[in-house]
């Protein structure tokens, strides 16, 4: 294979997959792009096992839990409130009655019922990263991974649902058509609930008048700003709130009325707003969650839509100011095939500016680590080692700081480099009796790397550092 | 006779560019005058309801606006009289007593000149300094730095701000470098591994090498490698349990690395969580959980910057304010006017600084948010004037561009 073979082929797997591993790079090396697309026409990113574990049925799961651990709590401290009365009669055992102690109790009843919910969250984790570790380049697992950030919810707000969120919305559609990830993603209960929709209610419909409650702007306000058009694109505090109207209704059947559709989505017509409403100058009649689905995709087709999403794209894969020439044709594409987005994808990558920009991008956290685990030929993952890991470098898994979803700038992650040093000594200290640093270099990396990376694990005083350096290396750090 | 040089000690000039980066980052000028201020800001992104954190309970239409979850002086969690018409949120003890022993100013009806209501852009306005929401990558802080040094006499290789976060605020973001601390740690990289790093970079990608140089001086200062810190994996728990102790840790660290005489004199940091759109809770649950949060940091800081205190001073900002009214489901959505909060020994405090909107419906920005009658930018300005001594016409110009017409607040400090 010729040097600048493999180099493209190494930019490929850091650029656009999740980074290489033993063997890798020779099975790309004769045409890295149609790797690229081949992997694309062959994956179904929605194929990743997990029976029996659907959103609701966790979010059922956690909520059960959570009941018994209320009930446990109540009997524990009246029980408790007993004790300390027959204390209190009993003359010589006053001064034993501790206050609070029925508070003690029922805490510790409490405790002692298991919660579900982290060991959903840490299987659901599993599951992802080993899916990331046996992608052959990683492509649509990035994909996956990008939208997924783009459509984010929170595991601090809905921990039960936040993996199965992502396998039941996100995807099914990462290679299909934007507007079918955008209805997926929009009418998900773990969306629902993460931006408050679930409890919105119009001023006019049956329960608002019922009850004085009514509408919650927030989920709205985000499809426009984040998850369509993009901010400052044109649409109003009007529009905001007509669509906020129009979502009216779009909730998920409570929990614990429900054991067995507690927790999935469903239109409530009694929280919906009644009548037509105007979003961004045209009108849409009230049929009920039909009208919600009208407006989703009419901003799904949107110029704006097609242009931010292209723009995001590039920018998380080629550079933070991604060429305007890629954008533009990405944009083209997008509009052309009415947003399908794996002809977006193919469009990127057999653009020649993905390929002639500089390896300048410094990679996220949970890209960086996973690259580093493929690297030594690991395909199994620890989920508490690995959530722990990306905790501490700043990107928590399904755990964005807002609704925004992490940063994909350099200026972003780059003063975080120092935690990183910390986390490579840490795996190299305990990968380091069975990976050979030279090993990693020869045959993962296909010797692309400086002569000063080179030498600097060549002189490296054990194993454990050379590892460590070399993970530290700009060629582990960029794409 | 003549002047007084600071002259490196045999530490410092060990340390190299450490020692240069020692005294370098004092504000020269305040220096001068005798004084050696430290200045944290701390932005609270999600846009904190400013009339659940400082309540008007004078306002005639206070309570009409708010009914039940008004908070008022004599409701089951009493709020704390500040002056005739503010009381502030009984969650925040530590600021009232602050308040109290003039340590502490509040700017309320306050606002940047941000007036749409997106977080982002709002966050972005807020940290760039800038008068709109566009692509910006430096923050008002930074730049302040960078005219403190503009007489040359200072390197712009030492580190002088300090970030706090996993992800750098933008507000630091800029040409004078930053060092970025992360509470919770694991097993560091011994120091010979972090030079051989250093030296890689510096023959390989110089922006990773700046970056990882500002880690170095910084556990040079003990920032980092404490024994306090958890466990690897000990990652705190989930909610408001793991929100106060990550505050508390965050922001008391923080002080503890400013409060040294050869720590760096500015720093950073920024919580989220205070998007309040459903079941605030400002009496007792979600915000009043915040805000004891915040107030649990305040006194961490007061407490680890030890003598330092008295010249400290730490602004608390955000976005941009919530609705006056409660919104359908208890809480309230995105809205313009709110709070700022100043403590510090520094600070002339002891007031409420406000030009109050009043709170009719007509008196309401666009009937729907407090009207703000405060620039934020005003606060900020006199701030930097005053406490860090830097240049009135900078600050008007590159500092917060197009800021021209907004007159930095006098008698903040001193």
């Amino acid at each position: 294979m010729s040097s600048s073979a493999k180099a493209e082929a190494v930019l490929a797997l850091h650029r656009f997959g999740m980074g290489p591993r033993p063997g890798s790079i020779a099975a790309i090396g004769a045409d890295p792009r149609g790797a690229l697309i081949a992997e694309l026409e062959r994956s179904s990113p929605s194929q990743i096992a997990l029976p029996g574990l659907s959103s609701a049925k966790a979010f059922r799961a956690v909520n059960d839990a959570n009941a018994k651990r209320q009930a446990k709590a109540i009997l524990a401290r009246k029980e408790q409130d007993a004790k300390t009365q027959q204390m209190a009669q009993a003359p010589a055992m006053t001064e034993g009655s501790t206050p609070g102690a029925g508070e003690m109790a029922a805490k510790m009843a409490a405790e002692a019922v298991p919660d579900p919910g982290r060991q959903i969250y840490l299987e659901e984790a599993r599951i992802r990263t080993e899916a990331a570790f046996g992608a052959e380049i990683g492509f649509a697992e990035r994909l996956v991974w990008f939208w997924s950030n783009h459509f984010c919810v929170s595991a601090d707000k809905i921990r039960s649902m936040s993996g199965a969120y992502e396998r039941e919305a996100i995807r099914p559609h990462v290679l299909g058509r934007f507007v079918d990830l955008l209805l997926a993603a929009e009418g998900h209960p773990a969306m629902l609930f993460y931006l408050d929709q679930t409890v919105s209610m119009g001023t006019n419909s049956i329960a608002g008048m019922n009850r004085t409650r009514g509408l919650n702007e927030n989920l709205a306000r985000e499809i426009l700003e984040l998850h369509t058009l993009g901010v400052r694109s044109g649409y109003t505090q009007d529009d905001v709130i007509a669509f906020a109207n129009v979502l009216t209704g779009w909730t998920l059947v409570p929990p614990g009325d429900n054991p067995e559709h507690g927790g999935e989505f469903i239109f409530n017509p009694r929280l919906h707003e009644p009548g037509a409403q105007k979003v961004l100058g045209k009108s849409y009649e009230d049929e009920t969650v039909e009208q919600g689905r009208a407006v989703l995709r009419d901003l799904a087709a949107h110029p704006a839509t097609a242009t931010h999403v292209a723009t995001k794209l590039a920018r998380h894969f080629v550079a933070d100011a991604p060429p305007p020439a890629l954008v533009e044709r990405m944009t083209k594409v997008f509009v052309d095939t009415e947003g399908d987005l794996k002809e977006v994808a193919r469009a990127m990558v057999k653009s020649d500016e993905a390929w002639t920009q500089p390896a300048s991008k410094l990679k996220r956290p949970s890209e960086w680590v996973v690259g580093m685990v493929r690297a030594t030929g690991i395909t199994q993952a620890d989920p508490k080692r690995f959530t722990d890991g990306q905790a501490l470098l700043g990107e928590p898994l399904w755990r964005p700081p807002s609704p925004k979803g992490f940063p994909d700038d350099e200026g972003s992650w780059i003063d975080g480099v120092g935690r990183r040093l910390d986390v490579a000594n840490n795996f190299a200290e305990r990968v380091s009796d069975r990976v050979d640093p030279q090993d990693v270099i020869e045959t993962v990396l296909g010797s692309s790397v400086s002569a000063e990376v080179m030498q600097a694990v060549g002189r490296a005083e054990s194993r454990q550092q050379a590892l460590a350096l070399l993970f530290m290396s700009p060629e582990f750090q960029r794409r | 006779m003549g002047f007084r040089h600071h002259l490196p000690n045999r530490r410092e000039a060990l340390l190299g560019a450490g020692s240069l980066f020692a005294w370098s980052q004092m504000p020269r000028l305040a220096r001068a005058e005798g004084r050696d201020p430290r200045l944290l800001v701390i932005v609270l992104r999600g846009a904190l309801d400013g009339l659940g954190a400082v309540a008007p309970v004078g306002d005639p239409d206070w309570i009409g606006l708010r009914s039940d979850r008004a908070l008022v002086l004599d409701g089951k969690t009493p709020a704390l009289p500040l002056d005739s018409f503010f009381a502030l949120n009984p969650a925040m003890p530590n600021l009232y007593r602050l308040y109290k022993a003039q340590q502490a100013t509040i700017v309320h009806a306050t606002a940047t000149p941000y007036r749409e209501r997106s977080h982002f852009d709002g966050q972005d306005v807020l940290e760039s300094g800038m008068a709109r929401p566009g692509a910006v990558d430096t923050g008002w802080l930074n730049r302040a730095l960078v005219e403190l040094a503009s007489d040359g006499q200072v390197d712009l290789r030492g580190s002088r701000a300090l970030g706090v976060g996993a992800v750098t605020p933008l507000v630091v973001r800029g040409k004078a470098p930053v060092m970025s601390w992360v509470p919770q740690k694991l097993l560091a990289a011994s120091e010979d591994t972090q030079a051989r790093l250093l030296d890689l970079y510096q023959h390989t990608d110089p922006k990773l090498a700046v970056a990882l140089q500002a880690r170095v001086r910084l556990a040079a200062l003990g920032g980092t490698g404490g024994m306090d810190a958890p466990a690897p994996g000990e990652l705190p728990e989930f909610g408001i349990a793991r929100l106060r102790a990550y505050v508390a840790e965050t922001a008391g660290t923080a002080a503890r690395v400013l409060a040294k005489p050869d720590g760096p004199r500015v720093g950073a940091a920024s919580f989220v969580g205070w998007d309040t759109h459903i079941n605030e809770g400002a009496a007792s649950g979600q915000l009043a959980n915040l805000l004891g949060a915040l107030d649990v940091a305040l006194a961490a800081i007061e407490t680890n910057m030890r003598d330092a205190w008295r010249e400290t001073v730490v602004a608390v900002v955000t976005e941009f304010g919530r609705t006056a009214r409660i919104n359908g489901t208890n809480g309230t959505d995105h809205g313009t006017g709110t709070v700022a909060l100043l403590v510090g020994g520094a600070l002339r405090g002891g007031r409420v600084i406000a030009d109050w909107p009043g709170l009719k419906q007509a008196q309401l920005y666009e009937d729907r948010d407090l009207k703000p009658t405060t620039d934020l930018r005003a606060m900020l300005k006199g701030l930097l004037r005053d406490h860090l001594r830097v240049d009135e016409r900078a600050l008007a110009s590159t500092v917060f561009p197009e800021s021209a017409d907004v007159t930095p607040t006098s008698g903040l400090v001193g």
